[in-house]
């Protein structure tokens, strides 16, 4: 008889409009306008005002000029959340199961650098990352990189900024997964399987992967859409869909491409998370 | 026996490594938050001074940023924070039709790419002729959209948590459905608000994406920070990157410091 | 199955009907339904003033619905709930002179055990809440942790807390959801006898609802069995104990042996019963059958067990030809299965006296017993239901 009983009545409706109205006028409409506005005739401007056209011929358009941008962001975003769930995992694991009375300082610690913005934190990767940095330094030394390698300005630095940035993404879900499994759970598996890692794959893993699953669509979809870490780190030869939008946007005022593009990205990202959940059969998760 | 010890310790120490790798910007910005450059086109460590501490506005125009930001950053926080928890009531609270429409409207802008967030608004802006517009407001009016999703959450997730016997208990003994809000309810989801108002508050401040496409002419930190990453970036940057780690740690640091006091208490 | 059973005019000495000089709680012709799902069916109950009530029943028998329509906190469907003459029916929880006891204690997180006890008398704006609280934190016993929160006590504290933060109020009727369920078995013995030393000291009526049916028979004076929404059987715990009118109450109050029987006779004080080809004897006033068939019923520990042909200590009922197959020793008694030759196990408990030997598995043995403690329910009944220790799962 403890479950909640939910009062029926108008006050539920009254507490739930401004919100739902600020949602719906700023969050719903806006992407119907997005949809209209990648409709209209690409000949029309700010000044002289655009008329919709349903030109579909806007999408292909993007397409074909910018499909390349578009392949960059999904591989960038794929290998930096791939690092992500590697880190991410290691970590994860460290405070749910190995850090005891440390557990809440860990879970605060992995938080508390993501409190600095964004962007100094980018910027300091520029320095750390530079021509005549320490990293730089050694990996010349060690010969990985020739003598006037670097890594400013090419994928590995773009990879690695993504991957630093939105580590904390992957963290928490799977914290919050890892730390629901009953342990005793896992020490049985230690009486049953020869082998750790054996017992890891068999009853952990599994066990997680909620976890793994909600981590890494947290990670890929602002990694995707991402374009902070490439103008910062990178160089225009990685330049991801989010820099060509934002500058279609704000440089060109060309809103129908810019929108076309949006468009593609967003049904891009909605059907890899259908397609990806369904394959992890965690449906219910959404 | 070394090498079991290690075994035992291994995901720990890694964990502990990747943990310090989350640490080594921070170093870094805290550090040239002393520095003293020798020349504004070079981005390294030269020499250690207090002077970007003693003048953190020698670039007015980065202290105008960081006022704006804060405002905005205020302002967006109330907003959302009571449009948020006004819902998670509705949804933990009240029966009505559309329950998953609701819960799906509300979980999308967390899930949503935010250059299509950012750039649907300003599809919207402009197709409502609000293009000439863009500035404080329209950055505002994006910020608390997207930090509403967050505060719903948060402050919903509080809610549920709580049992509700404690306000059948309250109304039992003689407390009116008023007094049993304010007596019990609020007092025990006033965490979970303060929790989201946070949030809140972080997210606006830090927010370029969304804001750089609706902010027209006006400038917020991370914009200023944008535009100086192409230019040359004054070490003020770093005091303010640096009092933003400091001022966030506090917070945490003193919540948990008051959580400990009360459980010794305890003892 | 069951049929509803009307207030036993016994207990308390009150007539029942709509008399509104009754100063007690009464529920009358109360129904409460969650969509298709009849919690309570017509309950009708007189809660006299001043008793210690039970509610007993299993787990969603509807014994913490009507808990919760007395405290406000549910609306009946229909009927009505007076107390003291006055109708409480559709009163807001907070206008009714009741307070309750939660299964879970409910004690406020965020307040001291002081300010949860203080927090009614606030409510109403009570004058000298200091010396009231600290005189019932005397009471139980717990004047010096007033300024600690609920998280710090254990559970047995936090359980007077919940105690005394309703009695302090002095409600009408105090009412109490499974307020020991929550303790250790050790701890529930002591605070049973606690409860009702509290409740003859401050003289208030208690309505408990529990599903621990020990607990129910040695706090209350009246208790009612409730399932499936009505109320099988009202009265003293001894006289349902030894009485029982339903194969439910016979099985949920204690353990009991159902025996098919048919009636072959009915004397003016007696009902002779064939059961198996045996005649057993049956007081008039113990025999609750409509038709012709019935089940007699039969405690274990008045079962008397014998070798065979040992003239036993009672007169009337002897079933020869039982077989041992099962014996627990348990040290205060010794309980052992007995296969019947019509192929049923009864239980019997054995006294530990020493004064009878020790039967061993497969030895034959005569069973007998007083026809004064025998009883006969319906056959329409089902003879298992209320079983805790059935063999249904």
């Amino acid at each position: 008889m403890s479950e909640t009983v939910r009062k029926r009545g108008r006050l539920g409706y009254l507490l739930l409009f401004p919100a739902l109205a600020w949602l719906g006028l700023f969050f719903v409409v806006p992407l119907y306008s997005l949809v209209a506005t990648s409709l209209f005739d690409p000949a029309g401007s700010d000044f002289r005002g655009y008329t919709m056209s349903w030109a579909w011929g806007n999408y292909s358009d993007a397409l074909h000029e910018y499909w390349q941008p578009l392949l960059r962001s999904i591989v960038y975003g794929g290998i930096a959340t791939a690092l992500c769930l590697v880190l991410g995992y290691v970590l994860a694991y460290a405070i749910a199961f190995k850090a005891g009375r440390w557990k809440n300082v860990m879970l605060v610690l992995v938080i508390a650098p993501f409190f600095t913005s964004f962007l100094i934190r980018t910027l300091s990767w520029k320095l750390i990352l530079a021509d005549d940095g320490v990293i730089v330094n050694s990996l010349q030394f060690l010969h990985v990189l020739g003598s006037d390698g670097r890594l400013l300005a090419t994928p590995v630095a773009v990879i690695a900024g993504l991957t630093y940035n939105f580590l904390p993404f992957m963290v928490l879900p799977l914290y919050a997964s890892l730390d629901k499994i009953d342990h005793r759970l896992i020490e049985a598996s230690g009486d049953l399987y020869a082998h750790p890692a054996i017992g890891f794959f068999k009853v952990t893993w599994p066990l997680s992967l909620p976890g793994v699953v909600s981590g890494t669509l947290l990670t890929f979809i602002p990694a995707a859409g991402d374009f902070i870490n490439v103008q910062l780190l990178g160089s225009p030869n990685q330049r991801m869909v989010g820099s060509v939008i934002q500058s279609l946007f704000t440089d060109a005022n060309n809103y129908p491409a810019a929108a076309s593009l949006s468009m593609i990205l967003m049904v891009l990202i909605v059907a890899m998370v259908v397609v990806y959940v369904r394959r992890a059969g965690t449906e219910d998760l959404l | 026996m070394t090498g079991r010890w290690l075994r035992e310790r291994l995901v720990l120490v890694l964990g502990i490594l990747v943990l310090l790798y989350t640490f080594v910007p921070i170093a870094v910005v805290v550090l040239m938050s002393f520095n003293a450059p020798a020349s504004r086109n070079v981005y390294r460590f030269d020499a250690f001074t207090l002077d970007n501490w003693l003048n953190p506005c020698t670039d007015p125009s980065m202290c105008d940023a960081v006022r704006r930001s804060v405002e905005i950053g205020l302002l967006a926080t109330v907003v959302a924070t009571i449009l948020g928890t006004l819902a998670a009531f509705a949804l933990v609270r009240h029966d009505f039709v559309g329950r998953s429409a609701t819960n799906l409207l509300i979980f999308l802008p967390m899930a949503a790419p935010e250059i299509v967030m950012g750039s649907s608004l300003l599809a919207l802006f402009v197709a409502a002729g609000f293009s000439g517009q863009l500035g404080f407001w329209t950055i505002l009016i994006a910020h608390i959209m997207f930090c509403l999703s967050f505060v719903v959450v948060t402050v919903r997730a509080r809610l549920a948590g709580m049992d509700d016997t404690l306000e059948q208990a309250a109304m039992d003994l003689y407390a009116t459905p008023a007094q049993t809000f304010w007596r019990v309810t609020f007092p025990l989801v006033f965490p979970g608000i303060l929790g989201a108002a946070l949030l809140s508050f972080s997210l606006s401040f830090d927010d370029f994406i969304i804001t750089n496409l609706n902010a027209g002419t006006t400038t917020t930190f991370p914009m200023y920070v944008w535009g100086v990453a192409q230019r040359g970036v004054p070490m003020q940057v770093n005091v303010i990157g640096t009092l933003m780690f400091a001022i966030s740690i506090a917070i945490v640091l003193g919540s948990e410091l008051n959580n400990r006091r009360r459980s010794k208490a305890l003892a | 199955m069951s049929q509803v059973a009307e207030a036993p005019k016994s207990e308390g000495g009150t007539d029942p009907g709509g008399d509104p000089s009754y100063d007690g709680l009464r529920l009358r012709q109360v129904t409460k339904s969650f969509g298709a799902f009849t919690a309570v069916d017509s309950l009708d109950l007189d809660i006299p003033r001043g008793s210690f009530f039970a509610l007993l029943g299993p787990s969603g028998c509807g014994k913490t619905t009507t808990l919760r329509m007395v405290a406000g906190l549910e609306t009946p469907t229909s009927g009505t709930i007076t107390l003291a003459g006055e109708d409480i029916t559709y009163a807001k929880p907070y206008r009714r002179p009741v307070n309750t006891v939660f299964q879970s204690y409910a004690l406020f997180p965020h307040l001291d055990i002081f300010e949860n006890v203080a927090f009614g008398l606030r409510r109403r704006k009570s004058k000298d809440v200091t010396s009231q609280v600290n005189e019932m934190l005397d009471l139980v016993e717990l004047g010096n942790q007033a300024r600690k929160k609920p998280a710090q006590l254990s559970g047995g504290q936090q359980q007077r807390v919940a105690l005394a933060r309703a009695l302090i109020n002095k409600p009408e009727v105090l009412l109490l959801d499974e307020p020991l369920g929550a303790l250790d078995l050790k701890l529930r013995r002591s605070m049973q006898i606690e409860l009702k030393r509290i409740q003859t000291e401050v003289g208030l009526t208690f309505v408990h609802v529990t599903h621990d049916q020990e607990e129910a028979m040695t706090m209350a004076d009246t208790v009612a069995v409730m399932n499936r929404g009505v109320i099988e059987q009202m009265g003293a715990p001894s006289v349902l104990y030894e009485n029982p009118r339903s194969t439910f109450v016979a099985n949920f109050l204690g353990q009991s042996n159902l025996i098919e029987g048919n009636v072959t006779g009915r004397a003016a004080d007696v009902v002779t019963v064939d059961m198996h080809g045996i005649a057993v004897s049956v007081p008039t006033e113990r025999t609750h059958v409509d038709g012709e068939r019935g089940w007699v019923g039969i405690r274990p520990e008045k079962v008397l067990i014998g070798e065979l042909g040992e003239s036993l200590d009672a007169p009337g009922n002897t079933i020869p030809g039982g077989v041992i197959t099962d014996v627990s020793f348990y040290g205060v008694s010794t309980q052992y299965l007995v296969r019947m030759p019509w192929g049923q196990e009864l239980t019997v408990f054995q006294q530990n006296t020493g004064r009878s030997k020790l039967f061993g598995q497969g030895e034959q043995v005569e069973l007998s017993w007083r026809p004064e403690y025998a009883f006969l329910l319906d056959h329409s009944q089902d003879a298992s239901a209320g079983a805790q220790r059935g063999a249904d799962e």
